[in-house]
């Protein structure tokens, strides 16, 4: 029998053994990050991107280091690749692909949704952003905007720090990240109210 | 080492065309000349570390091409940023 044809579940059994009896990895740093994996969520993103609107100390912070912000609001980072955080304004908008495969901030955002794994949309975002966006997602990015599309091509994860949407004044950390989206937070969308 | 602002050139090679290889510099970019923003940080060389070789660290760039660098574009101001190894830019 060949590895390919052994069942899937012994597979692991045997891997996972090894890993433990050469004392790579243990059985509980294993459950620990499937814990973390399953844990993490847009919602984490969301709520940096609540605090660096109500918080220009933290955005600063955020935009510096965004592996020490994401820590700072309990959000496990550790074995994660570093975070960069994209800030979108009246000036540039940012849009994040990664065409050699998926590389996705999953720590803060999860598990990337699957078009964005597509090689249509990964071939799209590079070769023509504008209409990408407008065609699949209905956002319009005026012609005052620079599109800048970031290709995450090798160590770093990025997420964007959308703007903060008019409508919103007054409102408590809690509700501005019930507004933000996944989308909001790769650039194919921007929040609104 | 290359400083925040300087021109560099991603090298026009091809190491695809001769064996199995892991490359991080996409195809779109091989030849055009960008402009380094900025050094993110010295990073194990994937292309060692895809084959579990020893991997030494290599320092990697963000850098910003005009997108009508690259393709004909009706928004000649519309930017790509990409992370590119040192190994694989030049001063033009």
């Amino acid at each position: 029998m060949t590895i390919l044809e052994t069942g899937g579940e012994r597979l692991l059994a045997a891997v996972r053994a090894l890993l433990e009896q050469k004392g790579i990895v243990s059985t509980n740093e294993i459950m620990e990050r499937m814990a973390i994996t399953d844990s993490a969520s847009p919602g984490q993103g969301a709520r940096m991107v609540a605090k660096a609107w109500v918080d220009p100390a933290y955005r600063a912070r955020m935009l510096e280091d965004g592996t020490k912000a994401a820590e700072e609001l309990g959000i496990p980072m550790r074995g994660m690749p570093p975070l960069g955080v994209l800030e979108n304004t009246a000036e540039v908008h940012h849009l994040v692909v990664c065409t050699l495969c998926s590389c996705y901030p999953r720590a803060v955002l999860g598990y990337p949704p699957l078009w964005y794994k597509s090689a249509g949309y990964r071939a799209r975002a590079v070769r023509d952003p504008r209409e990408l966006l407008a065609s699949e997602w209905k956002t319009f990015i005026p012609d005052s905007v620079k599109v800048r599309v970031v290709d995450s091509t090798a160590d770093y994860r990025w997420m964007v720090l959308p703007e903060r949407p008019s409508g919103t004044d007054g409102w408590d950390e809690a509700r501005l990240a019930g507004i933000v989206r996944v989308g909001d937070m790769i650039g194919v969308t921007v929040p609104g109210v | 080492m290359f400083a925040s602002g300087e021109t560099v050139r991603v090298k026009d090679a091809w190491p695809e065309a001769t064996g199995p290889v892991h490359i991080r510099t996409p195809y779109y970019v091989r030849g055009v000349v960008g402009e380094v923003v900025r050094h993110l940080g010295d990073f194990p060389n994937p292309e060692d570390l895809a084959f579990a070789r020893p991997a030494e660290r290599r320092p990697l760039y963000h850098v910003r091409f005009r997108k009508s660098a690259i393709w004909p574009e009706p928004k000649p101001d519309d930017e790509l940023l990409i992370e590119i190894f040192e190994h694989w830019l030049e001063r033009p």
